[in-house]
């Protein structure tokens, strides 16, 4: 997406616009595809499966290649999706809360959180250790409070957890 | 009078003190979820609702729709102190809010956006009170093809009155379709579009979209933006707020006109944001003095306040009585009825006549206790906005993460939260309407049921949308708002070849 012939320091809308725009033609050809072969026609007892969703992906196709074409038909005009900068700071949240999903996945929710209310505040905010420390354990506790001992709706747990014997 | 004998058990429901407390409860959270970036009335209820599972509905749909009320305070609070709308619909109440806070008036900005938002939602509260039953016994004759109708009236009305582009309406709207047609079809037992996926069977859930589209989207674009706090602060004294009482007494013209427009645009599924803008529009255009707009009149606060509540309230009517929601907060808490057992639409209004009249009277008191309670604390919702952005963005991010995993206790939804979420942020930033993609999520199964009832009926002729009067001037209204924009791009065309061939005859 990072043409650098859209000076240098914003990103242009046509390539995020194209993109998206072909990501939901091709969501719609999975609709098609499958809609066929669950059978689009009428059976004995009425409809098959596939009757409703082709028309739906005839209709997700058909509107999101009008927008490709509308957008590749106008491409020499450039439109500012985000200042560079931005889209560096939007990466800046992503990133780590992608690893953050995976975190949870591997140590549990509370461990995870620890490390990302931790790394956010440090990194960005530039808090002190205390600060850090007393948010990153406080609002996982007050979680564990909440979910597990008042609504006791369990929630992912990691190795921590199973060594103190609370998962 | 039926209906007040209705109201009356209904406030007798609402007014034992476990419901209260709910109440109470449900506001506060709301006006924090309001107040806090990242956070909205759609996925504030959506993370909570799990919570509601094991509680009696009764008292768990009064917390969640108090959750909605208080959110729709708090987004003024952010929009008049911090120039930062909270929530979309508080965007219009940014353009004389702030300057009225920086001329020290906040207080009376604040005062005149709570009353506002109150006026607002007691008007469309008495218009669900009265008009519910009427519409639920009209209700009650429909067939699967009137239900269709209906259904194509919500859908194809936002193709004829978004802002956005038409193309891109159709798109995100057939995506939530599509979304909604995956995994187990429930009439035919056939699995669709599951492609093997084990984790697809039981089909995307709505809840999950929401928190991801709204929440970590939200959160995404607010860090593009990069957050600068500077805050006004506020103290609301006794004697502002009758003051400020008195000069809203004259503007009863002004209240009546923005209830109006909000009711209209919360009932056909416009939405509290449209509503909030068409309102502050319109006043600066009947004003004398439209200039003065934008540089903190009170009435510039007023109109899209009322407007915004009066339709947030009023998008409850159809999701009551025909199961269509007006709004995505709406499609949340119907996703909730279906989830506690209840079936949205006319029957309810036969069958669970406590729920519904205890709903509704909560409505009226809920409103009440949230002024009271707005009016009371803003100094400290306004000193929650000063904890910087680095430690409330990963707790928000926490929060979300726990509300999508607790829908279904899993780790799958977690992660589908995080690709709504970068979905969310494109398609904010590409102009793709949310609503729309939210709506057929929720509602794409009833929809399709009632098309195939329809097509059972009719032997697969598409001519029973017009087999009966009443079915057949709806699907007519809805063709006709399908093709609404249609119609704009035949004008420009002509208006463009009649400017070519002026021009060419010289």
């Amino acid at each position: 997406m990072n043409q650098p012939q859209e000076n240098g320091a914003a990103i242009g809308v046509r390539w995020p616009e194209l993109l998206v725009a072909l990501f939901l033609m091709a969501l719609a050809t999975l609709v098609l595809v499958d809609s066929v072969r669950v059978g689009i026609g009428w059976a004995d007892d009425g409809p098959q499966s596939g009757y409703f969703p082709f028309y739906i992906g005839i209709a997700l196709f058909a509107s999101s290649a009008w927008t490709a074409v509308k957008q590749l038909r106008r491409w020499g005009v450039v439109e500012v999706f985000a200042e560079r900068a931005q889209v560096a700071s939007v990466m800046a949240i992503l990133l780590p809360m992608t690893v953050y999903v995976a975190g949870i996945w591997l140590l549990g929710i509370y461990v995870a959180s620890l490390l990302l209310i931790g790394y956010f505040m440090i990194r960005h905010g530039k808090h002190g250790v205390a600060l850090t420390a007393a948010v990153g354990v406080g609002v996982p506790l007050f979680f564990y409070a909440v979910f597990e001992r008042w609504f006791l709706v369990p929630l992912p747990k990691g190795p921590l957890e199973v060594f103190i014997g609370i998962a | 009078m039926d209906e007040i004998q209705s109201l009356m058990m209904g406030f007798g429901i609402a007014m034992s003190w476990q419901n209260l407390g709910f109440m109470l409860i449900g506001i506060t959270l709301g006006v924090l979820i309001g107040v806090l970036p990242g956070l909205g009335g759609a996925n504030g209820v959506a993370i909570l609702l799990p919570l509601t599972f094991s509680m009696n509905p009764t008292s768990a749909i009064i917390m969640l729709s108090c959750i909605y009320w208080g959110a729709l305070f708090g987004g003024a609070i952010t929009s008049i102190l911090f120039n930062i709308p909270g929530e979309p619909w508080s965007v219009a109440t940014t353009f004389d809010g702030y300057p009225m806070a920086q001329q020290g008036r906040a207080a009376q900005a604040l005062t005149a956006a709570f009353t506002s938002s109150f006026i607002g939602a007691i008007f469309a509260v008495l218009l669900i009170t009265f008009l519910a039953p009427l519409l639920a016994k009209f209700a009650l004759k429909f067939g699967p093809p009137e239900f269709f109708a209906v259904q194509l009236l919500t859908f194809c009305s936002f193709v004829g009155m978004s802002k956005e582009p038409p193309a891109k309406t159709i798109a995100a709207m057939m995506l939530g379709f599509a979304l909604a047609a995956v995994g187990l079809d429930a009439v035919t037992g056939t699995l669709r579009m599951t492609y093997g996926v084990p984790e697809l069977l039981k089909g995307f859930d709505f809840l999950i979209a929401v928190i991801g589209l709204f929440g970590i989207g939200e959160i995404l674009l607010t860090m593009e933006e990069g957050l600068s706090f500077k805050g006004k602060s506020a103290k609301i004294s006794f004697k502002v707020v009758w003051q400020t009482w008195g000069e809203l007494l004259k503007h009863w013209k002004l209240f009546l006109r923005s209830v109006a427009v909000g009711c209209w645009m919360g009932i056909t599924p416009g939405g509290a944001t449209p509503a909030s803008f068409m309102s502050y529009g319109m006043a600066r255009r009947m004003s004398k003095d439209p200039d003065s707009f934008g540089k903190g009149r009170i009435e510039g606060v007023v109109a899209p306040e009322t407007a915004a509540h009066a339709a947030g309230t009023a998008a409850l009517l159809p999701m009551l009585t025909l199961g269509i929601p007006g709004s995505p907060t709406a499609a949340v808490l119907l996703g909730g009825l279906l989830i506690w057992g209840l079936q949205p639409g006319p029957m309810l209004f036969i069958e669970q006549k406590d729920f519904v009249w205890g709903l509704i009277a909560s409505m009226y008191i809920g409103n009440i206790v949230g002024l009271i309670v707005v009016l009371t604390t803003v100094p400290w919702w306004a000193a929650i906005l000063r904890i910087p952005f680095s430690i409330i963005g990963p707790v928000i991010i926490v929060i979300c993460a726990i509300g999508a995993y607790t829908v279904h206790s899993s780790m799958f939804d977690v992660m589908l939260m995080l690709v709504f979420g970068v979905l969310g942020y494109l398609f904010k930033k590409l102009k793709y309407p949310m609503a729309p993609l939210v709506l057929a999520l929720v509602l794409g199964d009833m929809a399709e049921s009632s098309f195939r009832q329809s097509m059972l009926l009719s032997q697969g002729s598409l001519g029973i949308f017009w087999g009966s009067p009443l079915a057949g001037s709806i699907t007519t209204l809805a063709l006709v708002m399908l093709l609404w924009p249609l119609l704009g791009v035949l004008k420009d065309y002509y208006r463009a070849r009649e400017a070519t061939a002026a021009t060419q005859a010289r």
